[in-house]
């Protein structure tokens, strides 16, 4: 059913989450605040090198200190052979996530796991650690994708021959990958353009910097049971992959979603949870393991840093004519940046006729780069805004006509292929030449910029059941863990669908064992997917409640009507009877055919595409360099939004993240290949005395895909901030500030330059 | 190695636990005394996860030893609301949605209770200043600092 | 019949032998699969793999019972993920 034009009483209501008390009184338990009887501590050996063949692993001195339990390496897991694997941001192949978990013969970035060991505490297993001798001999390093690209470079993997050129190379080297998308003829569309205006762009890998640490607790019984509790943005990817790591049948492995403490696409991975399994099983204790702060930074997966370069082709009138673009994607020790959705959404809002987009994965000795908010658009159109911006000056037109005049719409054909359909992007253009904020009047010396931002969103697997408790309440579980406030929107989906007050449901999560199969809470899939499983789910029940009173008024089900909650006779024909609640008709549970539930598994399919914009005023010191953000909004398609707040807060929080993104986070590395500034003093996140409100403005096309229209809303924000920042600081100074990030040194010195 | 003996005040109630010296107090207050509302974040100070108040200061208890607490009163943040009577900051942190993974909250409302505590009308820079040692990555902050002026208005009396 | 269209770069084209649109005569998603399959051996299997496909301009993974129209444009794209 499709309750898009139905008048909604619960839909589109800010309740207090169900999980909020736990979350505001310390009770809800995250990944590491599982205990275990007998339990023991276990810790990575990492390596010290950027890159280097491992010659010898020598645990024997570990293994003899008094406490230790287990000590493993790579020997301990099965060799995995090469089989590619869709995770969180694309294809990935298995045998590159076992490396990547425990090094096998190389290390590759600084920081890589290659042995672990359990002991009774956790001073005693940093000790065994610091006993593991390993003999390295070091090799020559590469980090930044343009010298990784070189043919000189260091070549992290001999059996590395470049995909998508033809004909194959002979040689390896470190791009995995090519990929083109063309659309129209480029030569002729700069052929026929009056104005030509091209740039090169870089950016820093970024880290999504959840606050939470990667942690598990994992015990292995001798009858080859597993139980790991864990956060994650998937406990069934655990299983899945530590089953696959370790060899183990996933019915022999029950994951127990914990609280999960921010992901944003970093924990749709595993690091530790098969380490923990195999010395669980090596020592027979549960075994407890947590990141520090620098292993989070040197080993699990930032985003890419990035080379680009933009040519835009346009008429006097602001026709965008032709558009290339060239992009090199760092993918970290292994194959699989985000190239292709890089490739895929820089152009995407636009309706251009001739564009050509070239993408490069490159690997480089740096930890292999997960999935962070949108991979790889932000990226993309750090650099194609910021051109755009720059055509728009050099035209002489206002940055948000040109966009206007060059929108994607509703049949417009992207240069990768699909028509676009069913998006609100004019809608978001509306609402942005409509705010005051576009029209608000510039204090002397600031600026602003505008950017804009595309998502694809997806769909996929998700599974829900609905019981109704025997009082009449109701249960709502997913396999979707929740990372924003999910478990507030799928019970109120249900309460519409039920017609009841949301306090009467109460929204969980269930283990592996405990609910069907569920894909990660990711790709802002969970509201429209798991959303759309609740809702089936929810109607079933339904059906069965109209059932039940059919059976205890003996009138045929056709005759009965649920509305407001209750079941009504359709009619006069039907009978005279009172109508009757879910605690009335649960409460005939046992005589009407038993316990009242559902389950409801699906792959959904038509996640509908998100588009925003993206005002921001900046002030830049010029004593110092330093940008302050002085007014921003965001504006967005956001289908239908559920619970407002949570959208709003979505969107917050990615264009926070994007203005760290812009202005003060990178990882930078010595010329040992070695990070510099792992921990959160000198990897600089935005904090509050950094930022004034931020301003989010829901625009809602509803997606008819959506029982209630709802849309993915979590990736889109992350992806203008970096140019509508740039864009504003041009605005203020003058100055295009092409590398990222824009912090106090660079703009200083790009000031001092222009002198 | 023998541990040291710590006789000190966990909201509000006598306490004694058995720790090492170089425990620190969040590593304490969870492994040993077993309250896991404060998190580690960084262990560095950094992120303000494990925040806690020692005699009503606010300190990021990663960086005390729990041999420090003794003879001292620690407020953690199990110790906020009174018995199922959520503090005002609690509810309206609940109200303006003002968490989305819920990690960095207990520290939030730790260091938002200390403000509130010296400061009960902040103006938003001060609430801004006061809340940077607090790592959110959710939100932005935007509906945190809602929340916190809201509870300080509530606290005086202002609004409910 | 509906057209396919490869936009997503030489990986597929390889296995076309640099063809970029053709038609097939298929219903279904999965009948395309098999289709594109024995068509052009390697390319059925590389879809169902590691791509999506947009059918006339949703993106649909892994939907073996998605309906195709005889008017239906399919174009080949690499599959997405997320944050």
């Amino acid at each position: 059913m499709n309750y898009i034009s139905s008048d909604l009483k619960v839909v589109g209501t800010r309740p207090i989450r169900p999980d909020g008390v736990d979350k505001v009184t310390g009770r809800a338990l995250f990944s590491a605040d599982t205990r275990s009887a007998g339990m023991i501590w276990g810790k990575i050996k990492r390596s010290p090198h950027a890159h280097a063949r491992i010659v010898s692993i020598d645990t024997s001195k570990a293994e003899a200190l008094p406490g230790v339990r287990a000590v493993v390496t790579s020997a301990d897991f099965p060799e995995i052979s090469s089989e590619m694997a869709f995770v969180g941001e694309g294809p990935m192949n298995f045998r590159d996530l076992s490396d990547n978990i425990m090094a096998r013969g190389k290390v590759l970035y600084e920081g890589h796991a290659l042995a672990a060991v359990a002991a009774t505490t956790q001073a005693i297993a940093d000790e065994a650690i610091a006993l593991i001798d390993v003999v390295y001999e070091v090799l020559p390093h590469v980090i930044d994708v343009d010298e990784a690209m070189r043919v000189d470079a260091p070549v992290l993997h001999a059996d590395m021959f470049t995909t998508g050129v033809n004909p194959k190379p002979a040689t390896p080297s470190n791009i995995a990958k090519v990929v083109t998308f063309k659309k129209g003829d480029i030569d002729a569309g700069f052929a026929a353009a009056e104005v030509i205006f091209e740039d090169s762009y870089t950016t820093k890998p970024v880290h999504q910097a959840y606050i939470e640490p990667h942690a598990c607790l994992a015990t292995y019984n001798p009858d080859g049971q597993v139980t790991i509790h864990a956060s994650s943005q998937g406990h069934f990817m655990i299983r899945a992959y530590t089953a696959k790591l370790l060899g183990i049948d996933m019915a022999n492995i029950r994951v127990n979603p914990a609280e999960i403490g921010g992901g944003f696409g970093g924990k749709t991975l595993i690091y530790l949870e098969p380490v923990a399994v195999a010395l669980s099983r090596k020592s027979g204790k549960p075994v407890k393991m947590q990141m520090t702060r620098e292993d989070v930074f040197r080993a699990s997966g930032p985003t890419s840093g990035a080379s680009v370069t933009v040519k835009l082709g346009a008429k006097k009138d602001g026709t965008i004519v032709a558009a290339q673009q060239v992009l090199k994607f760092q993918a970290g020790a292994y194959a699989g940046s985000p190239i292709g959705p890089g490739c895929m959404c820089g152009f995407a809002m636009y309706d251009i006729e001739n564009i050509d987009v070239l993408g490069y994965d490159v690997v480089s000795n740096r930890p292999k780069v997960a999935a962070y908010r949108a991979p790889g658009a932000p990226i993309s159109s750090f650099a194609v805004e910021c051109a755009v911006d720059d055509l728009a000056r050099m035209l002489g037109m206002d940055p948000l006509a040109l966009r206007e005049k060059n929108a994607a719409v509703n049949g417009t054909k992207t240069h990768y292929g699909p028509t676009h359909a069913n998006i609100g992007y004019t809608q978001v253009l509306e609402a942005t030449r409509a705010h005051p904020h576009w029209k608000a009047p510039l204090a002397e010396g600031h600026g602003r910029g505008l950017a804009v931002g595309f998502w694809f969103n997806i769909g996929g697997e998700s599974s829900a059941t609905v019981h109704v408790n025997e009082d009449g309440s109701v249960v709502v579980a997913t396999g979707s863990p929740d990372v924003g406030g999910s478990r507030a929107s799928m019970g109120m989906m249900a309460a519409e669908v039920l017609g009841i007050d949301i306090s009467k449901v109460r929204a969980t999560i269930a283990d592996t064992a405990s609910i069907g199969y569920t894909f990660v809470t990711g790709g802002s899939r969970v509201t429209f997917a798991t959303g759309m499983a609740v809702t089936q789910a929810t109607e079933k029940v339904v059906e069965q409640l109209k059932a039940r009173a059919a059976q205890t008024w003996d009138i045929p089900v056709d005759a009965v009507e649920w509305r407001d909650g209750k079941a009504y006779p359709a009619g006069t024909n039907a009978g005279a009877f009172e109508p009757l609640d879910l605690a009335a008709i649960a409460l005939k549970q046992a005589r009407t055919g038993g316990p009242i539930n559902s389950e409801v598994s699906i792959n959904a399919q038509g996640a509908g595409a998100g588009f925003g914009a993206h005002i921001c005023d900046v002030a830049v010191d010029k004593e110092t360099g330093k940008v302050e953000i002085i007014r921003y909004t965001a504006i967005q398609d956001v289908g239908k939004a559920i619970h407002p707040s949570y959208v709003e807060g979505q969107i917050q929080g990615g264009a926070v993240q994007g203005i760290g993104w812009a202005l003060s986070e990178e990882y930078i590395y010595n010329d040992k290949g070695l990070m510099e500034n792992p921990g959160f003093l000198d990897y600089r996140c935005p904090v509050a005395s950094d930022l004034p409100m931020i301003e989010a403005v829901l625009v809602e096309v509803p997606n008819p895909r959506h029982p209630f229209g709802a849309r993915g809303v979590g990736e889109v924000p992350i992806i203008p901030p970096m140019a509508a920042i740039s864009n504003a600081i041009k605005g203020a100074t003058g100055l295009r500030m092409p590398d990222l990030p824009m912090s106090p040194p660079k703009v200083r010195a790009a000031m001092d330059a222009a002198l | 190695m023998s541990k040291s003996h710590v006789t000190t005040t966990i909201n509000g109630e006598a306490a004694e636990f058995l720790c090492e010296t170089q425990q620190t107090l969040l590593d304490v207050l969870r492994d040993v005394v077993g309250l896991t509302g404060a998190k580690e974040g960084c262990a560095s100070g950094d992120c303000g996860a494990c925040s806690v108040l020692i005699d009503g200061t606010l300190v990021c208890s990663c960086l005390v030893l729990g041999v420090e607490a003794e003879g001292k009163s620690i407020t953690t943040i199990e110790g906020i609301a009174q018995g199922d009577h959520l503090h005002p900051i609690q509810q309206k942190f609940l109200e303006h949605a003002a968490l989305q993974c819920g990690f960095c909250t207990p520290g939030l409302i730790v260091a938002t209770k200390a403000l509130l505590d010296e400061n009960p009308n902040p103006t938003e820079t001060e609430a801004r200043y006061w809340l940077a040692g607090n790592l959110c990555r959710c939100t932005g902050y935007d509906k945190v600092i809602r929340a916190v002026m809201d509870a300080a208005a509530v606290m005086r009396g202002e609004t409910v | 019949m509906p057209k396919v269209v490869l936009s997503s770069g030489s990986a597929s084209l390889e296995l076309t032998g640099g063809v970029t649109a053709f038609e097939v005569e298929a219903t279904s998603f999965r009948r395309l699969i098999l289709e594109l399959e024995a068509r052009f051996p390697g390319l059925g299997h590389q879809v169902e793999e590691s791509m999506a496909v947009a059918i006339d301009g949703e993106i649909f993974q892994d939907a073996y019972g998605v309906e195709l129209r005889p008017e239906s444009e399919i174009v080949l794209i690499p599959k997405i993920g997320g944050g």
